[in-house]
């Protein structure tokens, strides 16, 4: 999940992969909130897992285990 | 499907307030409203009311459709909160335009307009009705929380207007609805009974930004496709699309994934921000009087809301 989540970030916001770690705030990343709405949407499309927001998401590991939950 | 578009008009309050204006009363600024929202300014009421701005709307548009206001057989409203709880605003636009046909609003939040136009669909498909005013007007303003900076910078008031007549140009309409008071709620005010208990004091709209952004693109998206596929084309065969004002990024993420060009995306949303229901008609008005339709040409609308509602049509464009 981690590898698809940086793929997808990395395509969005055209980051370097190897710049992108779990610990990554989005903040640094310069996501804002819709970019996060916008990673979720993709990431629920390319995976079939449907999550609901969560405005204190602040890391891509965050993002990765709200993944990995909504799969669950 | 029964109705042509006669006339569009459209009204705005004459107070602009900046992005500037509001980081000098609040902890914003216009970076991050613009960056968020690409709104740059919005008009709020100031001395005049929203039945004044209605009526010019109203006016602009039966002047557009050049049909008097005795030969309207309906006036609906589309409002969030008119200035009088009752009577309605359509009566006071009915009043002071000097019609006298009957007259109701009705409240589908941000999409209002397309739920008017479905009842005046139906209306003119069972022959009650040959000429109808539909008038969407709101004062945001006037609903949202002044110490959010959230939401309260994404809203701004204003009116449109359409005169639709019975016609073949409507080629499909799709409404939609689906409760929820957790992402998008403004409750009513308590009253003054002595025996009930002490009313709400929290009126002001609350907002999940969030969830409410995903709603949007995906119910867009869902009913483009639909809508499409019931007709038979695709989004290349639409020559603009009409989409509710909420949030320039919306209409981005949308346009991006249709794959459709800029131009075919005209917004007021810098200029006026979020006007709730009028913002369809607004931007209609504005791009039938730049002179960027031509008759024959397909528009999609869309719209998303408070509701959950949702709605979206094709229509033919007939005015030279």
């Amino acid at each position: 999940m981690f590898e698809t989540v940086v793929k997808v970030l990395a395509d969005y916001k055209d980051l370097s992969p190897d710049d992108i770690t779990a610990q990554s705030t989005f903040e640094q990343l310069g996501v804002d909130s819709l970019d996060t709405v916008e990673l979720v949407m993709t990431l629920e499309d390319e995976t079939g897992i449907k999550v609901e927001m969560n405005e204190k998401l602040k890391t891509v590991g965050e993002l990765v285990k709200l993944l990995e939950e909504g799969r669950a | 499907m029964s109705l042509t578009i006669q006339g569009t008009g459209s009204a705005l309050p004459a107070q602009t307030i900046t992005n500037h204006m509001l980081a000098q009363i609040m902890d914003t600024s216009d970076e991050w409203i613009t960056t968020r929202t690409g709104i740059t300014e919005r008009r709020i009421l100031d001395t005049e009311s929203l039945t004044d701005l209605s009526v010019r709307a109203a006016q602009n548009a039966l002047d557009d459709a050049g049909i008097a206001p005795s030969a309207l057989d309906l006036i609906l409203c589309s409002t969030i909160r008119g200035d009088t709880i009752t009577p309605s605003l359509a009566c006071l636009v009915q009043g002071r335009i000097g019609a006298s046909c009957p007259a109701f609003d009705l409240n589908a939040a941000c999409t209002g307009f397309l739920y008017a136009l479905d009842v005046a669909d139906a209306y003119l498909n069972a022959g009650k009705a040959r000429h109808i005013l539909i008038v969407s007007a709101e004062a945001m303003s006037r609903i949202v929380d002044w110490r959010d900076r959230a939401t309260c910078v994404l809203f701004g008031d204003g009116a449109g207007a359409a005169v639709v007549s019975r016609g073949d140009d409507l080629l499909g309409l799709r409404i939609q609805a689906q409760a929820n008071d957790q992402w998008l709620i403004a409750r009513s005010a308590g009253g003054s009974c002595p025996y009930s208990g002490e009313g709400d004091a929290d009126t002001a709209l609350h907002m999940n930004g969030q969830e409410v952004y995903k709603f949007a693109v995906s119910c867009v998206l869902d009913d483009v496709e639909w809508m499409t596929r019931q007709l038979g084309i695709t989004p290349d065969d639409i020559s603009l699309f009409v989409l509710h004002q909420a949030n320039k990024r919306i209409l981005e993420a949308v346009r991006a994934r249709l794959k459709q060009p800029a131009g075919k995306f005209p917004s007021t949303i810098e200029k006026y921000g979020n006007t709730s229901s009028s913002s369809l008609p607004i931007l209609l008005d504005e791009v039938s009087r730049a002179g960027k339709l031509a008759p024959g040409q397909l528009l999609f609308f869309s719209a998303f809301g408070a509701g959950l509602t949702n709605g979206a049509c094709v229509l033919r464009w007939r005015k030279a």
